[in-house]
């Protein structure tokens, strides 16, 4: 039994890497799964003689960002070296910002159980991405691929100011959202686009002395996230009880065991003998570059959320869902300023892309689909060309392989049936095959109707108008 | 006479009359390469084939008027710590002993746009650290004059190839007065030019903010025109600078009236060799008689300039150097066990002496707790010197005084005291860090028979200054040739 309460400290380096086309000091793509070391040149594969050359877009997004996370950014921006030797560094420098970070006293707000949170960013830098070391266990050597070495990144240190897992998923959350919409980054964290580290130490609750932190590292989801951090809130919860020290070092978390264990203490960190970069000039920023950025901020998800409700009236509950990835609601506004049918548009994001998100394990991000063909759908079933049940078949097409409704309708023959003659003869075959039904219907038994609507649609192949079989029906029967 | 005793310029003068052609001028080079390289050994790489094949090709592009530079079809030699494509770039190193690079310094292109036939890669102090060419981890290079003498460093191949008429020109490198003291000691012209005027694309860096690639000739008109080719604003290097005045050729007129050239009396202190000191005050006196307008004074600080360079370009270095660590190029150990080994190992092997010794002093000075007493100060001290040198650029058009204490001291002297050594670049280094055009032309011979250097300092911008004045010096002198050119 645990005697004393406790409360975590919690602040994350969060790194991100920025969606600009080329890398951050050469022309190379950033395209993510060439063939090994085709995305290179003497630049980003460090040979000698190459130099940097800044790319103006990093400085844009990580602006951008800056801004809309409340920060100061700095006009007079510097990168430096920081050195250290590892084979996926081929410089054996990187190339970041520590004297002079391109933002710094920002803060977002999250929402918490005990209602809104500011939580302080304490500056926000840019650097270089290292590439990728792949060991081969069966040639007994390790390989490098330098495809990712030079991939912009920016990384934003939060203050400590988190004191649970829920406030820091809240917090990842909303940096994940905000810079999305900018449109800086897809913020990935299976595929490493997003990637945080996460500074821990526990205090008795009511003091005010930090603790000695450790630092938590391999975090690949928000599920990983809040283990971890739960977990080693308890490791060092047990160290303390049990009257032992916390040892500030490093940690590498191990998801499918549950489990973290340490990397390197700090009596083993290294001297990166940072000093100024002197192949890049420094870059300065001027009021005009900040307005010009400014301007062309995108609405972020709070002023869309408000406005969805106001200027399309739809329920707080869709604006929330929809707006809660920036992919959604692009497709949600394209569609709707194509078929001018918001709430049509909503239900069928609401509802079935959801469905099958979760059916296929996809993230809203991950949507291929066009609005264009979302709004053509929404026209055949509003216009009853297609019946309810065709259309949520035609959806699943539009969602696997964005087909062109109108096309496919008309190449399946998939449009309703509306001729009453036709409908008529076909129903009236159905109420002869079926007398035991027809006589339980009259024998009071309401559901024998279905049956009946059931084998006319199949005899329709689905494609019958519903409200006229009903009503043909009740007519014949 | 021979074809190699030409100067660039006249020589392209001779080839577009066609009094000569491309290869024979190729081929003559080459010759004089054959026969004095056993004595001189300026040159890493030698490559004859393909600059008699190249020579063809420029030639064909003059006849049909395509090439018609001052400079077109004259071959070159290249310091070897330029990058040229398909040919191997080693920084006299043992750690690039095969690395060929698959791009070309943008100087060096230049240059080929121009119509330079490249005849190889010439010896340097390993990775340009040293002043005298021995670190070499493929011999050392001898001075054309006595072969018992250093050549100075660490361009110290190109110039001795230079005076040994082995090339028409080469090109050099300057960090610490790296071009401008070797030329001093091999009787040839050289400049550094202004901090960001010659795109250091390609070129592997010592220490990057202090390096500037320049021509080393046999006189002034040669160097304006080279450094007029070679210089070029590179968006591939950020320190490249965006010039409208590189036309540095209309500065070659012999007339210096008016101008007014300060004459540092801290360049004229204990420690300078009185045959040097003397050869530069009659220099000056020179330029006095044909109208320029002569006063001493104190430059201040530059017993910093020494220090402060070589904690600035040591920790520059330190890092620049971090790459060749035996993973992606150059040389490798053989055995080794794990990846720290190999490091270690590769590096250990690779590397001579003098590097590593300035990688571990670099290392020291940007290590936590050091490197606000030791870089931060550096840098401080070099924004004094710039600021000094601000100053005495109000009230003087050009600074003169000698390019080197000395003329060149004995092979195997230098080493055995290495503080000695990095005194000896003491009038060339403050140049460097205040980013500044500087020239070393010849000024006599002392009692050795060796060449004596002046140097000519300007404002940042203003080559024009100092070409100007080298011309009106040397225009009241011929150019010596040192007697094994004669033989």
């Amino acid at each position: 039994m645990m005697s004393k309460q406790y409360e975590m400290v919690i602040g994350l380096e969060v790194h991100v890497e920025l969606a600009t086309k080329t890398k951050i000091f050469c022309s190379c793509s950033t395209a993510f799964g060439g063939a090994p070391n085709t995305h290179t040149c003497p630049v980003c594969t460090g040979m000698p003689g190459s130099l940097p050359v800044l790319n103006k877009q990093v400085v844009e997004y990580a602006m951008a960002v800056g801004l809309a996370t409340n920060c100061e950014i700095t006009r007079c921006n510097k990168f430096d070296r920081k050195n250290y030797f590892y084979p996926d560094n081929p410089q054996n420098y990187q190339i970041s910002q520590l004297y002079l970070p391109i933002c710094r006293n920002g803060s977002v707000e999250i929402q918490t159980e005990n209602g809104t949170k500011s939580i302080g960013i304490h500056e926000i830098h840019m650097e270089e991405d290292a590439g990728k070391l792949i060991h081969d266990e069966w040639g007994d050597c390790s390989l490098v691929d330098f495809n990712r070495s030079g991939v912009p990144l920016i990384e934003i240190v939060s203050e400590p100011d988190m004191r649970s897992a829920e406030e820091v998923i809240a917090y990842l959350d909303k940096l994940r959202m905000t810079i999305q919409y900018l449109g800086a980054s897809d913020c990935k964290l299976q595929e490493g686009s997003m990637r945080a580290d996460v500074n821990i130490s526990v205090r008795e609750a009511g003091t005010t002395k930090l603790g000695t932190r450790t630092e938590m590292k391999n975090l690949n989801s928000f599920r990983a996230i809040a283990r971890a951090i739960e977990n080693e809130k308890n490791r060092q919860i047990d160290l303390i009880e049990s009257g032992e020290k916390v040892i500030q070092e490093t940690r590498r978390w191990d998801d499918t065991k549950e489990y973290s264990y340490a990397m390197r203490s700090k009596e083993d960190a290294q001297d990166y003998r940072y000093f100024p970069e002197p192949d890049l000039v420094p870059v300065v920023i001027n009021d005009e570059w900040i307005a010009e950025v400014k301007s062309r901020q995108p609405e972020l998800r709070e002023a869309k959320l408000a406005r969805y409700k106001e200027e399309y009236g739809l329920p707080d509950y869709d604006a929330d869902i929809i707006t809660g990835s920036k992919r959604m609601a692009d497709i949600f506004e394209a569609a709707t300023a194509i078929c001018g049918k918001p709430k049509k548009v909503s239900n069928w994001l609401m509802v079935e892309t959801m469905r099958l998100l979760k059916e296929h394990a996809m993230e809203p991000e991950d949507i291929t689909f066009s609005p264009k063909n979302l709004a053509k759908l929404v026209e055949l079933a509003d216009a009853g060309t297609i019946n309810s049940t065709v259309a949520k078949e035609v959806f699943e097409k539009i969602f696997d392989e964005d087909i062109d409704p109108d096309e496919y309708v008309q190449e399946n023959g998939l449009k309703t049936v509306n001729d009453e003659g036709e409908l008529r003869t076909v129903i009236g075959q159905v109420v002869k095959d079926n007398p035991q039904s027809v006589e339980d219907y009259h024998n009071g038994k309401e559901k024998a109707i279905g049956f009946l609507v059931g084998q006319t649609m199949k005899a329709m192949k689905g494609k019958a108008n519903p409200a006229m079989v009903n009503q043909i029906l009740k007519e014949l029967l | 006479m021979s074809l190699t005793s030409l100067t660039a310029v006249e020589l392209a003068k001779k080839i577009k009359a066609k009094e000569v052609t491309v290869p024979e001028a190729t081929k003559a080079a080459l010759d004089a390469i054959e026969k004095r390289e056993e004595k001189i050994n300026s040159f890493v790489t030698v490559d004859r084939e393909g600059a008699l094949k190249r020579a063809e090709e420029v030639q064909k592009l003059i006849n049909d008027k395509t090439l018609t530079g001052a400079l077109a079809g004259v071959p070159v030699a290249i310091k070897d710590n330029m990058c040229t494509n398909g040919m191997l770039t080693t920084c006299s190193s043992k750690i690039l002993n095969n690395f060929v690079p698959t791009y070309t310094a943008q100087a060096v292109e230049n240059l080929e746009a121009a119509g330079a036939v490249i005849l190889g890669k010439t010896n340097m102090d390993e990775f340009a650290m040293g002043s005298t060419t021995e670190t070499s981890a493929f011999g050392v290079t001898r001075n054309p004059w006595n072969t018992e003498h250093v050549p100075g460093g660490s361009s110290g191949g190109s110039c001795a190839a230079v005076a040994a008429e082995e090339c028409y020109y080469a090109l050099g490198s300057d960090t610490g007065g790296s071009i401008r003291q070797p030329s001093a000691f091999c009787g040839v012209t050289g400049i550094k030019p202004t901090y960001g005027t010659v795109s250091r694309y390609g070129l592997i860096a010592y220490g990057s903010s202090l390096d500037q690639i320049g021509p080393v000739a046999k006189d002034v008109t040669d160097c304006a025109a080279i450094l007029e080719v070679i210089s070029s604003y590179d968006k591939k290097d950020s320190t490249s600078l965006k010039r409208d005045d590189t036309d540095f050729t209309s500065a070659l007129v012999d007339d210096v009236k008016g101008m007014r050239i300060g004459i540092p009396r801290d360049y004229f202190g204990d420690g300078l060799d009185g045959e040097v000191k003397e050869a530069v005050f009659a220099a000056a006196k020179v330029l006095e008689e044909k109208g320029a307008v002569l006063e001493e004074f104190d430059l201040s600080l530059v017993e910093y300039a020494i220090p402060a360079y070589y904690v600035i370009a040591s920790a520059e270095a330190s890092s620049n150097l971090a790459r060749f660590d035996g993973v992606k190029y150059g040389y490798r150990t053989g055995a080794c066990e794990g990846l720290h080994d190999m490091y270690k190992k590769t590096r250990s092997e690779g590397f001579g002496a003098e590097v590593k010794r300035r990688i571990m002093l670099g290392s020291f000075v940007l290590s936590s707790g050091y490197y606000d007493a030791y870089y931060l100060k550096a840098l401080r001290t070099k924004a004094l010197i710039k600021q000094a040198f601000g100053k005495a650029f109000e009230k003087y058009d050009v600074i003169l005084g000698p390019a080197a204490p000395t003329t060149a001291p004995r092979l195997g002297e230098s080493l055995l005291d290495p503080i000695k050594m990095y005194l000896g670049d003491i009038y060339t280094i403050s140049v460097n860090l205040a980013g500044l055009p500087g020239i070393s032309l010849p000024c006599g011979i002392d009692g050795k028979g060796l060449p004596i250097g002046m140097q000519l300092i300007g404002d940042c911008f203003k080559e024009k200054n100092i070409i100007r004045a080298a011309y009106a010096f040397e225009c009241t002198r011929e150019y010596r040739h040192c007697s094994m050119t004669e033989e």
